[in-house]
């Protein structure tokens, strides 16, 4: 029997990795799956942050675009910054997004999640839209904003209610260019992780 | 109290002034330096009055005492919002507010229940600010108002209205008209403090994320704004005026933006973006001098 199955598991497995997990059902999977180690891990409902990073770290980062997020919160400087200067970007950019998303999870999972169905821009672009549904208040919507790149599809924006998080790091990114250059940006950046990390627990 | 409240004032204007004057000059917000010193008065008396009171009362009442009371203020915005519908033409919204009113003021015991949620009456929510959006006025420079925090020229035109449409204060004066200063500035309070507990969790991420808060929360206005009017319809700019977008960016910085999707620039306040700033050959003035009523169309 268990030889039966190991003969099957061969014949199945290529033909998983062949298909393209769809968008939608990325995003459900992995916040029905996230939220649901939140709800019940006993260390992150004392609060730890680290936990939770370590865990949005894990099973969400994987399914994000922080390049591409940061040349898009950059805007016209991104081609200004040298290779060395862009990497150290989205490394500050990421560590900043990991915590700040670590912490919403946290705070806001007791809430109830919807998912609408899925509109595809075209073949390689698609935004996901979900609900966060609170009662006696106007359901708030989260969409991802998503594209295929090469065999998965990755997020490059979060909007919630419209408020896209690349487009509202834009105006701050732009104005602490204009006044300390690149570098002025990344020792912002480093400054802000420095300062949130000595607070956490 | 009031000499504690001008020194306070005092204060933030000086630290308002002192972290302004460098940097880039956003062309929807001429009035940054007066702006960030009442931000920073509001983010003073915030932490100070506000935000203490608003987690003594989060700890103090259980849960479903606070969703009736959020429940019973949405119930009497849901009247002010079904108006609203009706002055832009969503007739469908506009009953279906109605109906909310109607179910949640009656089988909700006054509001304090909302039945008509589960009954699938969705909740929207609308003000006269959003209206005047809707019938193509520009949103007008960004204007802090003090304790209530960011608008803009035409929202706090709406918001003035909004106070004076307010049912309860109707509904006060009608039903005890002696008290009803007492009573509308109890309601005033108890609201205000039920809505700052329920973003208590959405500030400490705010503080959590934003390099700047003040830059932060004045681009996230004007996206939410632009966002409200349009009921969430991605709004995505002409072909036409995206190409001219590109090519000011271009010529700017030969920045090719390389697989870039027309869908990154949808977030710009394309619409909100200020009269005032056309002209001055920024990427957004040029988009909202060329294109605002396709714009408010879609």
């Amino acid at each position: 029997m268990r030889r039966l199955l190991a003969l099957f598991a061969l014949l199945v497995a290529p033909l998983a990795v062949a298909d393209i997990t769809p968008p939608d059902v990325l995003v459900k999977t992995v916040s029905t799956e996230v939220l649901d180690i939140i709800r019940k891990d006993p260390e992150i409902q004392r609060g730890s942050t680290r936990k939770t990073m370590a865990l949005v770290e894990a099973k969400v980062l994987p399914h994000f675009d922080f390049q591409r997020m940061t040349a898009l919160a950059m805007g016209p400087s991104w081609r200004k910054a040298s290779p060395e200067q862009q990497a150290q970007l989205v490394d500050q950019f990421r560590t900043l997004l990991v915590r700040t998303y670590s912490s919403a999870l946290v705070a806001y999972r007791d809430q109830k999640l919807d998912f609408k169905p899925l509109r595809m821009q075209n073949d390689s672009e698609a935004v996901v839209k979900s609900e966060i549904v609170q009662p006696g208040q106007q359901p708030v919507p989260i969409d991802y904003s998503m594209e295929k790149s090469g065999e998965s599809w990755k997020v490059y924006d979060v909007a919630v209610g419209g408020v896209s998080l690349v487009t509202t790091y834009r105006d701050t990114f732009n104005a602490e260019v204009k006044q300390g250059g690149v570098d002025g940006l990344i020792k912002s950046l480093s400054d802000k992780n420095r300062q949130l990390e000595a607070s956490a627990r | 109290m009031t000499r504690g409240l001008t020194a306070l004032a005092a204060a933030a204007l000086l630290a308002g002034c002192a972290t302004t004057g460098t940097g880039a000059r956003d062309p929807r917000d001429p009035f940054e330096p007066v702006n960030r010193a009442v931000f920073e008065f509001n983010e003073v008396a915030d932490r100070t009055v506000f935000r203490p009171v608003a987690e003594v009362y989060a700890k103090v009442l259980p849960e479903p005492i606070r969703t009736g009371v959020t429940s019973f203020f949405g119930n009497l915005n849901d009247a002010w919002t079904a108006a609203n519908n009706l002055l832009q033409g969503k007739l469908g919204d506009s009953i279906n507010d109605f109906g909310r009113v109607f179910v949640n003021s009656t089988f909700g015991l006054g509001g304090i229940l909302d039945w008509a949620t589960p009954m699938g009456m969705e909740k929207h929510n609308e003000d006269f600010g959003q209206t005047l959006g809707v019938w193509g006025v520009p949103s007008g420079p960004y204007v802090v108002i003090p304790i209530f925090g960011p608008s803009s020229v035409r929202d706090t035109a709406g918001f003035v209205v909004d106070i004076y449409a307010y049912p309860l204060f109707w509904i006060l004066r009608w039903a005890d008209p002696v008290h009803r200063v007492s009573w509308r500035n109890i309601a005033t309070g108890v609201g205000f403090v039920n809505a700052r507990a329920n973003n208590l969790a959405a500030t400490d991420l705010l503080e959590q994320a934003a390099l700047d808060r003040y830059s932060y929360v004045r681009s996230a206005f004007f996206q939410r704004r632009q966002n409200q009017i349009f009921d969430g319809a991605p709004f995505v700019a002409p072909a036409s005026s995206r190409d001219s977008f590109r090519r000011t960016l271009a010529a700017d910085d030969e920045w090719d933006a390389p697989g870039l999707p027309g869908r990154a620039f949808a977030g710009l306040p394309v619409v909100d973006a200020l009269p005032v700033a056309a002209g001055t050959g920024t990427p957004d003035a040029s988009m909202a001098e060329s294109q605002p009523q396709a714009a408010i169309v879609q």
